[in-house]
């Protein structure tokens, strides 16, 4: 055995032997990646595109301030509701998408997240005795609340003033559950001056421009308050959202695409099996079709899925429906490179050249195809995935990136496994039959 | 030795028998459009118990959404697509179904897209299709540089893709009005992977034609084109072939989610194997003739 063949034995050796112990088992922690990393369509979840409405920002803020802050917001509410993993970016300008992998409660994430939240104080208008004034219907008329803050501004009381630790508490006697807020100074001033001239009033509480609740002032309040009428879900919700303050813009989901998880459980079975399936077909198909160099060819095949498995696992790639299409196109891919070196080795034994020489001839000839071939797959891969965010599709990023990285994987095999098999095999077995080739 | 060249008008009128019918059903239906491109919401619904089509189908109307189209997956459950609707429509739309059909209904999937965003993904889609078209030009111009004549190789074979795609394109535009199937974005994925596929094979038959030139095998350009042709069929064919094993195994076995997606890239496989042995070469030779007599004129 040549030296050259040597050192490469011991690398693909080495190199199959690392990506066995990388992905087996599983499941297993291997430089803390655990598994592989399912894309939603697969582990179910949802995916969100949501567009700001930017026209109605604080003019004193730039475009960037407010987006970060919204991001931030939607952060915390997306941790506070307890999704393990959200994923939130912000997309052109106006636009922030929203992932939640594995999200059973998609509906109520959604609200939560999108919602502004603006929680704001409204009193009643009074008549000439000074008793709250009614529409025809018999309902309030409400006017914002104001007081004068510290600084002498007379300002409008919202949930900007509220100290970040609202939560929520049931109620001693009904059990009905209540959200408690805290004032911070500023608001507290404020809060002070209006139960003062609103005893014996309601005052009404609303969330969104929606009236919540009107409580009537018992007393003068300083620095506290609770918020009730809600059902437990709706309070445990308000909670988080008055924790991470109103958004800055209002939000509208564009895009949004939901997986239930028992659809991907399903998927997954699904095309595990139509993945076995198809391995096995081909794996069939060549060594019927090229007998030896067929067995070649599915040995090559199988360390090209134990290698693929594990940059799988280790990168980690994100794994999509759209990604398990694209790893079996590249199955195709990598054996294409095998019956490419294949033919040309059979035309050399058919020209009479010797096992060894056949070998040689037939991988040097082919090598430039099988390179020349799949660079027209990368730049299809390569816009795919530039143009990938833009196609709404989750898919179309997944499926780019897995085949880009299978027929990556699919050359880098043909140049060292496939050849280094097949050389090792003619010198073993020299029966031309074997190969394809009447003798 | 078989005689593809020389039978080249037969092979460009079966390419012209399956070109036309599909560009008729282009011109005359267009495509059935995916939500990506035209807006709305599909969902996946299951029911717990069973729910005759033509009975939802009226519930749904009932419900304010006669223009929905209603399909029977082959696992039991019904594609719904609507005009887009927001969270608060879905929850009203799901609780009256629930309601009027009595029975329990799961989303198992949802995906809504915005007259906005459809807007955007197709006009993306063009650029993406246009960008990858323009790199793949000047890619096959780059590797036929060596030849006499390269724009005559890259003109062929940019001749034979786009015979693949309107194939293909066709073909979905008919089966988008006999069975629903859509254009979606997953589709111009699909295209432009058979694009790169039809790249390949044509590339691997025009090299063993380069070669073959070289080496001068014959003087008639018409008789080494077919022997290349000859020499790597084996190849384009088992190629290919190893890719439809794996994808009709998806297709069959792997769930409805990628169907679609997977007959766009069978069929692109299957024409492009067309395309490779009985297109891409005899083009080379129409082309070479052409010049040649044009020359000859002048």
């Amino acid at each position: 055995m040549k030296t050259s063949d040597t050192l490469l034995l011991l690398f693909i050796a080495v190199l199959v032997g690392f990506s066995i112990w990388a992905i087996v088992p599983l499941e297993g922690d291997r430089f803390g990646r655990q598994g592989l990393t399912l894309g939603l369509d697969l582990k179910g979840g949802a995916y969100l595109v949501y567009e700001a409405d930017l026209s109605k920002k604080d003019p004193s803020q730039t475009v960037d301030q407010v987006m970060t802050s919204v991001l931030n917001k939607i952060e915390r509410r997306a941790n506070a509701f307890g999704v393990k993993e959200p994923i939130i970016q912000r997309q052109g300008e106006n636009r922030i998408l929203v992932q939640l992998p594995g999200e059973k409660n998609v509906d109520e994430a959604k609200k939560l997240i999108g919602q502004v939240a603006l929680l704001e104080f409204k009193e009643t208008t009074t008549d000439i005795s000074g008793q709250p004034q009614t529409d025809d219907k018999g309902e309030y008329i409400w006017t914002i609340a104001t007081g004068v803050g510290s600084d002498g501004q007379t300002k409008e009381l919202t949930g900007k003033y509220l100290k970040p630790n609202s939560r929520v508490e049931l109620k001693s006697n009904t059990n009905e559950p209540e959200v408690a807020f805290e004032w911070n100074d500023e608001g507290a001033i404020l809060f002070e001056q209006i139960t003062k001239r609103n005893i014996n009033k309601p005052l009404g509480i609303f969330l969104d421009g929606q009236l919540i609740s009107y409580p009537t002032v018992r007393a003068v309040i300083k620095s506290a308050g609770i918020i009730e009428g809600m059902d437990m879900k709706e309070a445990q919700n308000l909670a988080i959202q008055l924790n991470s303050g109103s958004l800055d813009v209002p939000l509208t989901v564009i895009l949004e695409q939901t997986v239930d998880a028992t659809l991907g459980a399903d998927s997954i079975k699904k095309s595990v099996v139509a993945g076995a399936i198809g391995i096995i077909l081909v794996i069939l198909f060549m060594i019927l079709y090229y007998r030896m160099a067929g067995v070649v060819a599915a040995l090559a095949l199988i360390i090209y899925g134990i290698i693929l498995t594990a940059i799988f696992k280790l990168v980690p790639v994100t794994l999509t429906m759209a990604g398990i299409a694209a790893g079996v196109v590249s199955i195709g891919m990598a054996v294409d490179a095998n019956i490419l070196i294949f033919e040309r080795m059979k035309e050399e034994l058919r020209a009479g050249r010797t096992m060894g020489a056949a070998v040689d001839a037939g991988f040097n000839r082919a090598w430039l195809a099988i390179r020349d071939s799949n660079v027209t797959t990368f730049i299809a891969c390569i816009v795919l995935f530039w143009f990938g965010d833009t196609f709404g599709a989750f898919m179309v990023k997944g499926f780019a990136l897995t085949l880009f990285i299978g027929v990556a994987l699919s050359m880098f095999t043909a140049i060292t496994v496939s050849r280094l098999l097949l050389s090792l095999t003619a010198r073993a077995v020299k029966n031309t039959w074997l190969y394809g080739v009447k003798a | 030795m078989i005689d593809i060249v020389g039978n080249r008008k037969w092979f460009f009128l079966i390419s012209i028998c399956l070109l036309v019918p599909g560009i008729i059903s282009m011109l005359a239906f267009g495509f059935k459009l995916g939500i990506d491109f035209s807006s709305g919401t599909v969902m996946t619904l299951r029911f717990s118990q069973q729910v005759e089509q033509g009975v939802l189908r009226q519930q749904m109307a009932q419900l304010g959404y006669d223009d929905a189209t209603i399909q029977k997956t082959s696992e039991g459950d019904f594609l719904v697509r609507t005009r887009d609707i927001n969270s608060d429509e879905k929850v009203a739309l799901i609780d009256g179904l629930e309601k009027g059909l009595n029975t329990d209904v799961t989303i198992r999937d949802l995906e809504t897209v915005s007259p906005v965003v459809a807007s955007e993904v197709a006009r993306n889609a063009a650029i993406a299709v246009l960008v990858a078209s323009i790199f793949m030009i000047l890619y096959i111009a780059f590797a036929f540089r060596h030849m006499p004549s390269p724009f005559k190789w890259g003109f062929s074979a940019v001749i034979a893709l786009l015979h693949d795609v309107l194939i293909v394109m066709g073909i979905f535009s008919i089966l988008g009005w006999l069975i629903g199937y859509q254009v979606d974005s997953m589709f111009i994925v699909a295209m432009l992977t058979i694009v790169g596929f039809a790249i390949n094979n044509t590339c691997v038959v025009y090299d063993r034609i380069r070669e073959n030139v070289r080496k001068g095998i014959s003087r008639d350009f018409a008789v080494t084109v077919n022997s290349s042709i000859l020499e790597t069929i084996a190849r384009c064919v088992n190629t290919s072939l190893v890719v439809i094993l794996t994808g009709l195994a998806l297709f069959l076995f792997g769930g409805v989610t990628i169907q679609q997606f997977i007959m766009a890239l069978l069929v692109g496989v299957l024409v492009g194997i067309y395309d490779s042995i009985f297109v891409a070469g005899p083009l080379l030779v129409l082309w070479d003739r052409g010049l040649k007599t044009e020359s000859k004129a002048a």
